[in-house]
């Protein structure tokens, strides 16, 4: 029997609306390989990219009510969103001085304990973490997969937990699981983020060379880690493809998707439906479904 | 007993505007032991050491303190002055009273008196315990040791055997000539690099007092100034170069090939070769790693495991003179050398740790040095521009300048100086060879500091038609058949998406790799980019903190070819001038052991900085540290590590120091 490991976990505001299949798989995921997940009954926004560009406090207050939490637990947080994953993990070096300590805890109207070096990570390191548990009943054999992380995950050099231009840990991942990583050298760029909301020509643009040197790269799907990005890489990549007159049809799942199939879980648990671009083509031609 | 005299000088004003001088040598007249005291404006000068001189013999002195400037200033000087009146040398004590006194306590005239007067008591006191100390020769060997046969060794070499001192040239690659050897052309004269640099290898090999050692690399270092022990590790050329005559026909019909590292990797080479046509020696070697018939002994002494590698052994059936020697091995040779120059050079920093520029993964992103292999005449495609992927003629090139230079994030902070000129030289030759290319440089700054460089980049903006764009490029990607390299045009303030047939990275120096592990042998410093350090980086540019150990060109930092050979020249010239005579003087300021009371704890030969204290056994078979006085500098660091009080350091031994101490509280 395997030890239960244990981490604290913040879903993000996203497991509400956009990301719910990756929250569901995430849990799912994760209680199959004998992970438990604690969840703060309490947990608010990390206050995502509005809050520290407004006011640097409170970019660091936000998360830090979940730090404390993790570290009554004396858990390790866990983050699937990389965006949440990035300001939390800020949060806990920014919170390693004392005079934003002290103004952090004015604002939560409580005392920031100095010393637990809160440790945060991301979903990706807990998978590679415990990759020996997973039960292979399904290999993602001859499934080209173009794993990308987003900007997030490897910058700045600080919280960075892989190499910021040719991170590996998902590639690591997609391996173990038997299917195979592409090389490709858009892994780290930029999806053009929340810019689909005020810019959305941004988006089009920056997503669309993703979409497309994924593709050059021989990927028969993308594996994604982060909300935003996978909104705008899975929703939007109909309108770009319009825009740019070129039909894409590249699947965007999240990493923990691609978890889950391979260790055999029922397809219809792991949502395929949610997913604008329908992977099932795919997946059937591979013998995955 | 001592008679001591104290002699105060005012440096103009630079001591009498802070100390009241007339009041220390009125303190001084009553210390003990003291005979005279007198001052002076400026003791430095002829009338100043002259009055020193006649006040030596007229009150028959045996003992000078001087309270002056600081003894790193002019304790030669006045080591002279008393010495001149017939006085040992080491009898003289410096009080330091301008540089550790006047100049710091300038706004409090009473206590710079009163720490001007304490610092001549405590120069008395320990001056009263000198004792004479004599200087010691030891004789130097007239050798020298150039390590290194790019430019700059190929310079120091022929320099110090031209004023007529024996040279051994080391060379770890089969040929010298270095990394010139690989460059086209040079700015900001376009000359052939060739035709510069091979003549220089020419002479060298004729020269009557080098002697040449390519392919060997240095193993171990002892000794000291004109005395140097040097191991020698001479790699198995697997030839046998008494008899082969390079006449060509081993290297013209080995059938194997592999990429060949003086082209990096553009073309290929025969697996017995010379690295390239003006090679010195035109000797040829056997690469060990590719050889088949070595694969194939190797394939017999593994037990015959796997698939047999073909039995080749061609090169030894045609060679006309008998030459292949396949049972040569590494041998080790031990030379002795007075002086030893170091001149390893650097390497090309390897783009591959730049994954945003594809990590050496795309064929047509290639470096500076590999450009200049592709326009060489002699180079893998003659000569030829072409891109690596297609063999097509590129019409749109890109360079990238500062690819492992001033750039934190890949822990290369300096700058490598010769990638701005070198890329102006590339733009122009490329628009020399084909008329239609187009050429646009990225930069950050443009640096031409030297003599006619900025007139050279003039020309790549007015002859070549460069378009310079301010910005490092965030990213390169392969699109199709085009190269896009994504930037910001800094000045303009708008990102820029340029496709390219072809991306050129001016790629910085960086140290040969193992310039840590010599400079450890020699006993050199290193500084974290493992560039060795000078003695002084402005007045000792090429000279160490080891005696008789000199650095040169680009193994200290980043140097054009004019730096380079002038550092050459620079070295030879120290080398010569330690040649000049027969003997060396060391300074008697040396740690001594009382063998006596030495537990042979031997901490002192691991705290030595100098490696200058080594054991003995004595007749009673005890383990005793002993100093060589030769290499002991008088720092002094074995004699505070030493548990017993075994060792003390001549001039400042401990009774010298604990009577200045002393004579404070008297």
């Amino acid at each position: 029997m395997i030890e239960t490991a244990r981490y604290a976990y913040y879903p993000g505001c996203c497991s509400k609306a956009s990301a719910k299949e990756y929250t569901a798989t995430t849990r799912l995921v994760c209680k199959a390989l004998g992970i438990e997940l604690e969840e703060s009954p309490d947990w608010i926004c990390c206050g995502a990219s509005s809050a520290h560009s407004i006011d640097r406090i409170l970019g660091i207050a936000l998360p830090a009510h979940e730090l404390l939490y993790a570290g009554r637990m004396k858990l390790d947080l866990v983050a699937s969103c990389a965006l949440c994953f990035s300001r939390l993990k800020i949060a806990a070096a920014e919170l390693k001085d004392d005079d934003v300590r002290k103004r952090v805890g004015e604002v939560l109207g409580q005392e920031i304990p100095g010393n637990p070096d809160y440790r945060v990570m991301h979903i990706l390191q807990v998978l590679e973490k415990h990759l020996d548990r997973i039960h292979l009943e399904k290999p993602l054999k001859g499934l080209s997969v173009a794993c990308y992380y987003g900007c997030l995950l490897g910058r700045p050099k600080e919280v960075a937990f892989d190499d910021a231009e040719n991170p590996q840990v998902m590639d690591r991942v997609v391996a173990a699981l038997g299917g195979e990583p592409v090389e490709w050298g858009f892994k780290a760029e930029c999806c053009g983020g929340s810019h689909v909301f005020t810019r959305p020509d941004i988006v089009s643009k920056l997503s669309h060379r993703l979409l497309y040197q994924a593709k050059q790269a021989g990927a028969d799907c993308l594996a994604v880690v982060c909300p935003v990005c996978h909104s705008n890489l899975d929703a939007m990549q109909k309108s770009i493809g319009k825009e740019y007159k070129e039909e894409v049809d590249l699947p965007a799942f999240y990493i923990t998707q691609l978890v889950g199939l391979a260790a055999g879980l029922p397809p219809r648990k792991l949502m395929f439906e949610k997913l604008f671009v329908d992977p099932m083509r795919l997946l059937r031609a591979k013998g995955l479904a | 007993m001592a008679r001591v005299g104290v002699f105060i000088c005012h440096c103009g004003t630079n001591i009498s505007g802070a100390v009241d001088v007339a009041r220390v040598v009125e303190a001084a007249q009553k210390m003990p032991m003291v005979v005279i005291a007198s001052d002076n404006k400026y003791t430095c000068s002829e009338p100043g050491q002259a009055s020193i001189r006649q006040a030596i013999v007229s009150n028959k002195l045996n003992r000078v303190v001087i309270a002056a400037c600081s003894p790193r200033m002019h304790e030669p000087t006045f080591r002279k002055a008393v010495s001149a009146a017939g006085l040992n040398p080491y009898l003289l004590e410096i009080a330091n009273i301008r540089e550790q006194c006047s100049w710091v306590h300038s706004h409090d005239r009473e206590k710079a008196t009163a720490k001007a007067i304490e610092l001549v008591k405590m120069a008395v006191a320990k001056v009263i315990r000198h004792e004479p100390l004599y200087p010691r020769e030891v004789p130097v060997t007239k050798r020298a040791l150039v390590i290194g046969g790019g430019i700059t060794g190929i310079q120091a070499a022929l320099d110090i055997a031209n004023a007529g001192h024996e040279v051994v040239l080391l060379e770890q690659e089969p040929s010298i000539g270095g990394r010139m050897a690989q460059l086209d052309k040079t700015f900001p004269t376009l000359d052939c690099s060739a035709c510069i640099l091979t003549p220089k290898m020419v002479d060298v090999a004729n020269h009557p007092k080098i002697r040449l050692l390519t392919y060997a690399e240095i193993k171990e270092v002892r000794g000291f100034v004109g005395n140097f022990k040097v191991e020698i590790t001479q790699k198995a050329r697997k030839v046998d170069y008494s008899k082969c005559t390079g006449c060509g026909t081993c290297w013209q019909k080995c059938p194997e090939k592999t990429p060949s590292e003086f082209d990096l990797g553009l073309g290929k080479r025969p697996s017995i070769y010379i690295p390239f046509a003006q090679a010195v020696p035109t000797k040829p070697v056997i690469d060990t790693d590719s050889c088949r018939y070595i694969k194939y002994r190797q394939w017999l002494a593994a037990g015959e495991q796997g698939k047999k590698p073909p039995e080749c052994r061609i090169c030894e059936k045609i060679c006309p003179t008998g030459s292949i020697a396949w049972d040569q091995e590494p041998q080790t040779i031990t030379e002795e050398f007075g002086a030893i120059v170091v001149a390893t050079g650097f390497q090309v920093y390897d783009h591959r740790h730049y994954e945003e520029y594809g990590g050496g993964a795309y064929p047509d992103v290639i470096s500076g040095m590999q450009l200049e292999r592709l326009m060489n005449a002699s180079g893998p495609t003659g000569g030829e521009i072409v891109r690596p992927s297609d063999g097509t003629h590129p019409k749109t090139v890109a360079f990238v300048c500062c690819v492992g230079s001033r750039d934190q994030a890949k822990g290369r902070t300096y700058c490598s100086k010769v990638c701005c000129m070198y890329t102006a030289k590339h733009a122009i030759m490329l628009k020399e060879h084909d008329p239609d290319v187009q050429c646009y440089i990225f930069y950050i700054d443009v640096r031409t500091g030297g003599k006619d460089y900025e007139e050279f980049y003039l020309r790549t903006l007015d002859d070549a038609g460069a378009i310079y764009i301010k910005g490092r490029p965030s990213k390169i990607y392969r699109d199709g058949k085009k190269m896009i390299v994504l930037g910001e045009d800094a000045l303009m303030g708008r990102p820029i998406e340029l496709a390219a047939d072809l991306v050129v990275l001016a790629t910085g120096m960086e140290p040969r790799t193992g310039a840590d592990k010599l400079a450890q042998k020699l006993n050199i410093s290193y500084n974290t980019y493992h560039f060795l350090v000078e003695a002084h980086p402005k007045l000792r540019p090429v000279e160490t903190q080891t005696d008789g150990i000199f650095v040169a060109g680009a193994c200290v930092g980043p140097r054009d070819i004019p730096e380079s050979v002038a550092q050459g020249s620079a070295a030879a010239a120290k080398v010569a001038g330690l040649f000049s005579s027969d003997t060396l003087v060391t300074d008697p300021i040396t740690s001594v052991v009382n063998r006596e009371r030495c537990t042979g704890c031997l901490l002192c030969v691991a705290i030595c900085p100098y490696k200058a204290i080594d054991c003995e056994t004595t007749r009673d078979t005890r383990v005793v540290a002993v100093v060589n006085e030769s290499l002991c500098k008088g720092c002094g660091l074995c004699v505070g590590a030493c548990r017993p009080k075994a060792i003390d350091l001549r001039g400042f031994t401990s009774q010298q120091i604990l009577e200045e101490v002393n004579s404070l509280w008297s």
